[in-house]
């Protein structure tokens, strides 16, 4: 009987789940493949021709390859914000997990109160500004790496505390100093919660619309969820085109989907829970 | 092991002095300097500057105007409304659905690897994208959804354009693309309660019904109080989702606080948008600051 029943329930929630989330992302597909006119029509139907080839060339070359500067500025941005975080928030997890203070409390309560809050958006730009950091790459670099390091440090704290203490102490009988005791010995035995980090913050970043919005004005430096924005009036006649940018965005997380599934569950319930 | 015979050897040369921690605090000095100076500094700034009219090279000092404003001028009042509104909406939804959704793939069920991945894929993908599509998908004539309830004869509602239906089809799409976390936080706080407990109840002769109700329900309570927290929290600070697909329109119908920071950063209102900032401040701490203590406080009791 309750075979039965699994079966009948099985069979509901694969078609609902190809219902409720599968149609979407076929949809956009389905629009890169089609020509102008088609996509026009903005229904859920199959391509006339092949023109996903055309329209990819189309997206990639308007605004004098806006696209592809706008790639190389995510992953640049990408790249460098998160290799910050993880090497300064494996740091400060690693201290604030290791020294009681009277200070932690007070730690703890800024890192909270970021994860909470929001970032305070004009007195930023204005800082930036007289910091000469506003609308340039690194200055929207540092921007990422302040916002993500509450999550971060959270997440390296709750792991850290699972590393027994002897190991750090043992190297320390032996004369390493702290700097050795934390990148020769501790950061190495981090490597699982690391992988977990960079794969959740990587996600983030690139997929970060709101702070490239703010930070980092003006064309030159678009970064991809900027292009899809920029790109939402130029093509609001041409939608083969504005679904083609959003399949190509999509490709990175994709692949990082595929790769590292279930890193990314484990951070994201992991650094949820304890937060 | 190089690693430790280098060091050992070096003992007698180093000698670190007894009272020096291994644990200096100067390795948060890196952090720190860029978390108070691009985060902790704008945020104390941001307090006097609410209270300016301010255009970013001189402020002058008006008191508590931008806040009087901000409580007298109808669409700014019906930002906050609305904020809080998405907040509960998204959250509650999220809960329920994000249970649901872990319950169902927890259990014995086919392509269980498949539906998990399909559910949670959505979280992954840029939230631009996805308001874009689906502004499309709700386009109230040519749209997809509406004319696949044209099919079962529904007239189907204009989705974006209806001044009394945005903020919701907006929150509805934030479930969509929220709801897979929600649902991997459930599946993790499930899958840690041990299985004797169900037979235990099984054996007491209590109902797949009541085994959820008495044994899943109060043990995954770790995992509701992070998921009602998480989506409250990002609810009330969603900006890009609205952007994206209605832009706060039509009219101010479904502007949040946070989209409203941003149309008075883009008009020029520097002060009245950092003392909107001020305003979400104040609105996540006297919702959320209760709402953690209160889901602790039970938590303790059970």
């Amino acid at each position: 009987m309750s075979f039965v029943r699994n079966y009948w329930l099985s069979a509901v929630a694969i078609v609902v789940s190809a219902v409720v989330f599968l149609i979407p992302f076929s949809f956009i597909i389905l629009m890169a493949f089609k020509d102008k006119t088609q996509a026009q029509l903005l229904d859920f139907s199959w391509p006339q021709g092949m023109h996903l080839w055309s329209n990819i060339v189309e997206v990639v070359t308007t605004r004098n390859w806006m696209l592809l500067t706008a790639f190389i500025n995510s992953t640049i941005l990408t790249v460098a914000s998160v290799t910050l975080v993880v090497i300064l928030s494996a740091m400060v997890g690693f201290v604030l997990q290791r020294r009681k203070t009277k200070f932690n409390g007070l730690i703890e309560f800024l890192i909270l109160a970021g994860l909470m809050l929001p970032p305070a958006v004009v007195p930023t730009i204005w800082l930036l500004q007289g910091l000469g950091l506003f609308g340039k790459l690194h200055g929207l670099v540092l921007i990422e790496v302040a916002y993500s390091l509450p999550f971060s440090i959270l997440l390296y704290r709750a792991f850290i505390a699972t590393i027994p203490r002897e190991l750090d102490e043992a190297a320390i009988i032996d004369g390493a100093r702290p700097f050795d005791v934390f990148f020769r010995i501790v950061l190495p035995l981090l490597w699982p919660v690391t992988v977990t980090n960079i794969v959740v913050q990587s996600v983030a970043i690139f997929n970060d619309f709101t702070n490239p919005l703010y930070y980092l004005p003006g064309n030159a430096n678009a970064t991809v969820q900027l292009t899809l924005y920029n790109f939402q009036s130029q093509f609001s006649t041409s939608y083969n085109l504005l679904f083609t940018n959003i399949a190509l965005i999509t490709i990175p997380p994709l692949i990082v989907f595929l790769f590292f599934n279930r890193q990314i569950v484990a951070g994201m319930t992991a650094g949820a829970v304890k937060g | 092991m190089a690693v430790m015979t280098e060091t050992a050897a070096a003992v007698p040369v180093v000698q670190v002095p007894k009272r020096r921690s291994p644990y200096p605090a100067s390795f948060f000095l890196p952090a720190a300097v860029i978390y108070g100076v691009l985060f902790l500094l704008p945020t104390f700034a941001s307090l006097y500057f609410s209270l300016t009219r301010w255009t970013l090279f001189n402020s002058t000092f008006i008191g508590l105007d931008n806040f009087a404003q901000f409580l007298r001028e109808p669409f700014l009042i019906k930002g906050l409304i609305n904020t809080v509104l998405y907040a509960v909406i998204t959250s509650g939804l999220k809960v329920v659905l994000g249970l649901l959704l872990a319950v169902l793939l927890t259990s014995q069920i086919a392509a269980r690897g498949y539906l998990r991945s399909v559910v949670f894929f959505p979280v992954l993908v840029s939230t631009v994208g996805v308001g874009i599509t689906f502004t499309i998908l709700m386009h109230p004539t040519q749209g997809m959804i509406n004319e696949a309830l044209a099919v079962i004869g529904i007239k189907g509602p204009g989705w974006l354009v209806n001044p009394s239906l945005a903020l919701f089809s907006v929150a509805l799409v934030d479930v969509w693309k929220g709801v897979g976390l929600a649902t991997v936080i459930y599946i993790a706080g499930i899958v840690a309660i041990p299985k004797d407990y169900y037979e235990a109840a099984r054996i007491d002769g209590s109902t797949k019904w009541q085994s959820f109700l008495y044994v899943t329900l109060p043990l995954c309570r770790p995992a509701t109080v992070t998921v009602i927290l998480l989506s409250f929290i990002g609810g009330l600070r969603t900006f890009d989702l609205i952007w994206a697909m209605t832009r706060g329109g039509p009219g101010f119908a479904s502007d949040t606080v946070a989209s409203v920071i941003y149309k008075q950063y883009q008009a020029g209102f520097y002060g009245l948008s950092t003392a909107g900032n001020v305003v979400l401040f104040i609105l996540i701490a006297v919702l959320v600051v209760p709402l953690t203590m209160l889901l602790n406080r039970r938590e303790g009791h059970e």
